[in-house]
């Protein structure tokens, strides 16, 4: 039995451990800050959330989509959770072209709670147009598409500096020590002071890359907070069952001379 | 339902679950992880199988309808993987697909048939979702035949001795190891519970959150942890046609396995040459499978290719000649003997005639 045991555990660690060193890529240890969705029970800091979710819209919206958000997420339990009427209020502030209407016309209205997020891009060639020939990827769930997850988009966001020396950068691209390969095509997107927090916050660059790492976090895994909750419970139901089964094993086997 | 097995709405519509659907995201976690929890679970199995020489004589059959179910998990798991249509699931499709273009003459129609097409697309999609539904029937029905030929010679035990039967020495399977299956069976559930509510996706890749793309080629195209080893045998030799060759012989050499080892002791407890040699095939396998997730070069790719040719050495000469050469250390009587130690039987029998006088 010990020996089974040595296996499981041998083969468990080493599945962490490949998935951990998968890329080996030499790149810088990530930045390292506090957030609140990791642990046990893992929440977001719901004010992070509004206030990155002003930097999405204020800064990055005008390049990257988020198309699998709806307006109504921002008002759901374990998101930013705006009020409905401020989720309205900042659904109706965007465009949305609906139709056809009973005259066969294609209109423009205010969006609604149902409606997707709005695209900074009509479609991936007309972004790509804008962009230098980059394609601004999709952040809907881009802290899971990323390897080192909200660490890696926290430390990008603040890894920008002048490329070291020998090191050759073309007109349009950036050095970022966090970047694969060093080079990246967006400029350093966030600045002390940029925007204005409505919440009175300092908008620093690094309060602002970790409010925007939340948010991301958020719309990757918008079930986060639910997760965390089952997830403790099923774990304590089932050692609770576990130990009981455990005592039940050892009386029935109690009956026959062995050692279980 | 609510996934559609289209390559324009296939990752859109596993996003819908994840998001919208009710307890979508629970669900698909639960999916995801338990093809990696199935496979962790088959690979102790195995690896039991391998220490207490368990595919030996009489259980022949059980072991190669083993393996042939391990085949299709693997054929299952695969095509489950490609449904997502990530990046991964795109580029692990075209890797492997086109492993079939090696065959001489024919390989490169075979590769065409597969896609359904000139390239991995929509039609190849909406087979590979067909058949993920399908292959686990041709699963459950194997382990049906897999547990009616264990029934018949009866199960191994860590001794290896046969059992006379009647015997008294063992137990009834209820209640005695419905409850201890029961005990580890929980025991599983909460390391599943744990990946599926705190690390849903340490064992999948990042890229396959990024939406299929023939345009973009990843950096690194990794399979699942679970088929490493294989990749990694693959990758090892230079040759595409022996590479696939050797992918494949290293599964199906497990079948020939019972004629390989030529030692009549089964347990690996009274082989202490064995036991050594076994650890270090665990070793070897793990080292394989480490390789599997790095580049194939420089270093890597050298130790890749010492542990495939051990691999095939451990089966095809060390197994062969252990049978031959080993000095085993002597069997007991019973089963019960190494349990209760001292004189083999006289404990138990004597214990036996009290319960047949009590039960009298």
């Amino acid at each position: 039995m010990s020996k089974l045991k040595n296996i499981l555990f041998v083969l468990i660690f080493s599945i962490i451990v490949l998935n951990s060193s998968n890329s080996a890529e030499k790149s810088p240890p990530f930045l390292e800050t506090k957030w609140t969705f990791k642990g046990l029970f893992g929440k977001f800091d719901r004010a992070s959330l509004q206030r990155g979710y002003q930097v999405y819209t204020e800064v990055c919206a005008s390049c990257h989509s988020m198309k699998y958000l709806t307006y109504r997420n921002l008002a759901e339990k374990g998101g930013p959770e705006f009020s409905e009427a401020e989720a309205k209020a900042i659904a109706a502030s965007f465009e949305v072209t609906d139709g056809p209407d009973s005259t066969g016309e294609m209109f423009v209205r205010p969006a609604k709670l149902s409606d997707k997020f709005v695209m900074p891009y009509a479609n991936e060639q007309e972004a790509k147009a804008a962009n230098g020939g980059a394609y601004p990827p999709d952040m809907s769930v881009l802290v899971k598409a990323r390897k080192g997850g909200a660490d890696y988009i926290y430390s990008l966001l603040l890894g920008y500096s002048e490329p070291p020396e020998g090191v050759e950068l073309d007109d349009g691209v950036y050095y970022n020590k966090y970047m694969y390969g060093n080079k990246i095509k967006m400029p350093a997107p966030l600045s002390d002071d940029l925007i204005e927090y409505t919440d009175g916050t300092k908008a620093t660059a690094e309060q602002m890359s970790k409010d925007v790492t939340n948010f991301l976090m958020w719309s990757a895994e918008p079930h986060l907070e639910q997760r965390h909750k089952t997830g403790f419970r099923v774990i304590a139901y089932l050692i609770i069952l576990t130990v009981l089964v455990y005592f039940t094993m050892k009386k029935i086997w109690s009956r026959v001379e062995s050692k279980v | 339902m609510h996934y559609i097995a289209h390559a324009d709405m296939a990752f859109s519509s596993v996003e819908h679950i994840m998001r919208d659907v009710n307890y979508g995201w629970l669900l698909r976690y639960v999916h995801a992880n338990g093809a990696s929890m199935f496979f962790l679970a088959v690979y102790i199995h195995i690896f039991r199988s391998l220490f207490y020489g368990s595919y030996k004589s009489p259980r022949e059959i059980i072991w190669i309808l083993g393996i042939i179910i391990y085949l299709l998990m693997m054929a299952a798991a695969f095509m489950g993987y490609v449904l997502p249509w990530g990046q991964m699931s795109f580029w692990g499709a075209t890797v492997i697909t086109n492993l079939f273009s090696a065959i001489p003459l024919v390989g490169e129609s075979i590769t065409t048939w597969l896609w359904g097409g000139y390239s991995v697309d929509n039609p190849t999609l909406t087979r590979f979702f067909t058949l993920h539904y399908l292959i686990p029937f041709l699963i459950l029905g194997l382990v049906v035949l897999h547990i009616w030929a264990l029934h018949v010679p009866g199960n191994n035990n860590p001794v290896g001795i046969d059992i006379k039967k009647p015997s008294k020495d063992t137990v009834p399977f209820h209640p005695y190891i419905v409850i201890k299956d029961a005990f580890a069976l929980l025991m599983f559930c909460i390391v599943f519970a744990l990946f599926v509510f705190y690390q849903p996706n340490i064992l999948g890749h990042a890229d396959n959150y990024i939406e299929a793309d023939p345009l973009v080629t990843p950096a690194h195209i990794v399979p699942e942890w679970y088929l490493l080893p294989f990749y990694a045998i693959l990758r090892s030799v230079p040759d595409k046609l022996m590479g696939v060759v050797a992918m494949l012989s290293a599964i199906l050499i497990l079948a020939a396995l019972p004629w390989l080892d030529t030692s009549k002791v089964r347990s690996a407890v009274f082989r202490p040459l064995f036991r050594q040699f076994y650890w270090i095939l665990v070793a070897d396998v793990l080292i394989l499978g480490y390789v599997g997730a790095m580049p194939a070069e420089g270093l890597y790719l050298l130790i890749a290719r010492v542990a495939t040719a051990y691999y095939f050495a451990h089966f095809l000469i060390i197994l062969p000649v252990l049978g031959w050469k080993e000095k085993t250390t002597p069997l007991p009587l019973s089963i019960t003997e190494p349990v209760l130690g001292g004189s083999p039987n006289l404990a138990a029998a004597r214990s036996d005639e009290k319960i047949e006088k009590t039960i009298k």
